[in-house]
């Protein structure tokens, strides 16, 4: 037990050193969101994410979780404070060009469109053709266990599987950063486990760092080397937690002594997150 | 330069799950060929049976052609006046389809220019608002006077019927695109052009199919109702004036015959928006899907 407690470093909320990982993919600093009715969404919030890292964003909703990932994504401007992307190429409008893949709640397909042609998407955009895209895109719906629906309307796919499509899409352009707003919320347990399962598994594979936001203790710890807590009211930083090194995220992992020790402490951690901020009452 | 290249091709990271996914497969149950065939049979019938009652009617009655003609009469008008009333229809069919036309060309193209920016639809969505509410057959008069000729007016009148309910769908098809498809757009770059092109267009088809539904009933409704407005046509005249024609002259088999081929003309047209919405939408919108429990 202690020795599993030892493996959870606590940090202070800015993380300053990456240890082992020099290169910054995502530099926030004292980013301050107000929406345009007052609402204080994020307030002087920092954040450090090194390449290659997964690092969940936990806390209860309404703490501006989606807001700060929007903000991250290049979506909307920070009312005061700066976001930068160290390691990617800024385009003219200020915003990380190509680098970025989101997944939303939704799977947010368009439904006109096959999953063939939903994945092909950002491609489109960048101006390729179908013909020369075809070869990567099937790999990738092969990579997500899509290939034989690649002419499926999303219609036509369960939830689990329009989700897959767009994480496929999020995958196309190979981005460094791999934003996700709580993805698998709507799923059920089994499709959800999955899910999980798999994403981590295309992020031990590919090296994309993942920024995964959520509101399940059991799903951050299960999947991320770093939590950032968040409190509410105002929505900021409220601690960031060192997971532990475990390769293997399975069902070993999820029975261990390391992993019950790491959801306690992340499960107190944002019960006190909670209680020093303001939460939802829904 | 693709991260992702490095993972083995032939070992998925995922799976699909087996329960939900093979259901797509699943052979679909046809509709038997005996409930098609009741699908347009019945219709008929029932249609064969109103005529039938019709001229039982007539005969038992012994009424004279010009109260009611018996269906016999009015299919021997439809054959004598052929030579009259085939050109009527086609310079009706000829006005209601180039209005249309004229509405879905005005209609999405005004509907794109309103979505551009707050104000412009601020200026200028009242004035197709003004349009529309006042009913048509009070301004037909005024647009006798200076339209060219009649057919001019006839198409004017048409086409400002028919543009209104294209117009307002397409709109609210623009405006009620998916935000996060439109974040989407927006995190990759997107032009304005592309995110016309690629999400609010296609996005907007279903209602603008509900909109040339409409529209082309209008349209049809408002080229015989402007008819009616201008009276005489002239030479180049419609089936609405040969239709008051046959009622000044107390031609009453025609009269029927010119409602009849106005109706044949209105069920082509409801044909024809139906399938071409059916043909967009079949394969992806609710509306258009066959619905299974
Ligand atoms: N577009 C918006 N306009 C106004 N307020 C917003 C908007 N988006 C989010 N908010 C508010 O900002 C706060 C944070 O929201 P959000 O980032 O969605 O939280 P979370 O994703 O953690 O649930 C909430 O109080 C929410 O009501
Ligand atoms: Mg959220």
């Amino acid at each position: 037990m202690t020795a599993a407690m030892a493996t959870v470093r606590e940090q202070d909320p800015i993380y300053d050193q990456q240890p082992g990982k020099g290169r910054l993919v995502v530099k926030m600093r004292s980013v301050t969101k107000v929406f345009s009715n007052g609402t204080l969404a994020l307030s002087n919030m920092s954040m450090d994410i090194g390449a290659g890292e997964f690092v969940s964003l936990l806390g209860p909703s309404g703490c501006g979780k989606s807001t700060a990932l929007r903000i991250i994504a290049g979506l909307g401007r920070p009312s005061s404070g700066t976001i930068d992307w160290p390691s990617s190429r800024i385009n003219s409008r200020g915003l990380p060009e190509g680098d970025v893949g989101f997944v939303f709640q939704e799977p947010t397909l368009m439904p006109w469109q096959t999953v063939f042609g939903n994945v092909f998407l950002p491609l489109r955009l960048q101006g390729k053709t179908k013909a020369g895209s075809r070869e990567r895109i099937m790999e990738t719906l092969a990579m997500v266990g899509l290939a034989d629906f690649a002419n499926a309307y999303p219609r036509e796919l369960s939830g689990g599987m329009k989700m897959r499509v767009s994480i496929a899409r999020a995958l196309i352009t190979g981005p460094k950063l791999l934003l996700m707003d709580e993805p698998f919320a709507a799923l059920d347990e089994i499709t959800r486990q999955k899910l999980n399962d798999d994403v981590r598994r295309l992020w031990q594979r590919s090296g994309v760092t993942v920024i995964f936001v959520t509101h399940s203790v059991y799903e951050a710890t299960y999947l991320s080397n770093r939590i950032v807590v968040m409190r509410a009211r105002p929505g900021e930083v409220y601690r960031d937690l060192a997971m532990p090194e475990a390769e293997e995220r399975d069902v070993h992992f999820r029975s261990s002594e390391e992993f019950q020790a790491s959801s306690a402490l992340v499960s107190r951690t944002l019960l006190e997150a909670i209680s020093v901020g303001g939460a939802d009452h829904e | 330069m693709n991260d992702l290249s490095r993972i083995e091709k032939g070992t998925p990271v995922a799976s699909s799950e087996a329960g939900t996914d093979s259901a797509v497969a699943v052979l679909i149950p046809r509709t038997s060929l005996s409930e098609k065939l009741l699908r347009i049979v019945m219709p008929f019938a029932v249609l064969g049976t109103v005529v039938a009652i019709w001229h039982a009617i007539v005969v038992i009655n012994n009424l004279p052609p010009y109260i009611l003609p018996s269906p016999p009469r009015v299919i021997q008008a439809l054959i004598e006046d052929w030579g009259t009333l085939w050109p009527a229809m086609m310079i009706t069919t000829k006005i209601t389809f180039m209005a249309l036309a004229l509405a879905l060309i005005g209609g999405v193209g005004f509907a794109i220019f309103l979505v551009q920016s707050k104000w412009v639809e601020l200026a200028f969505y009242p004035i197709a608002v003004i349009l529309q509410v006042t009913p048509i057959i009070a301004i037909a008069p005024l647009i006798l006077i200076y339209a060219p000729s009649t057919q001019a007016a006839l198409l004017i009148c048409a086409f400002l019927v028919a543009f209104f309910p294209i117009l307002s769908n397409m709109v609210q098809g623009l405006k009620s695109v998916d935000h996060n498809l439109l974040n989407l757009f927006e995190l990759y770059g997107a032009s304005r052009w592309q995110t016309l092109l690629y999400l609010k267009l296609p996005a907007s088809q279903p209602y603008f199919m509900a909109g040339l539904r409409i529209g082309g009933g209008l349209a049809l409704i408002a080229a015989v109702v402007a008819e009616f407005a201008a009276g005489s046509a002239g030479a180049e005249s419609g089936l609405a004036f040969r239709l008051l024609e046959s009622q000044f002259r107390l031609n009453i088999p025609r009269l029927f015959a010119a409602l009849i081929l106005l109706s044949l003309l209105g069920i082509a047209i409801f044909a024809v928006t139906t399938l071409i919405s059916w043909l967009a939408l079949h394969r992806w919108h609710e509306s258009s899907v066959r619905r299974e429990n």
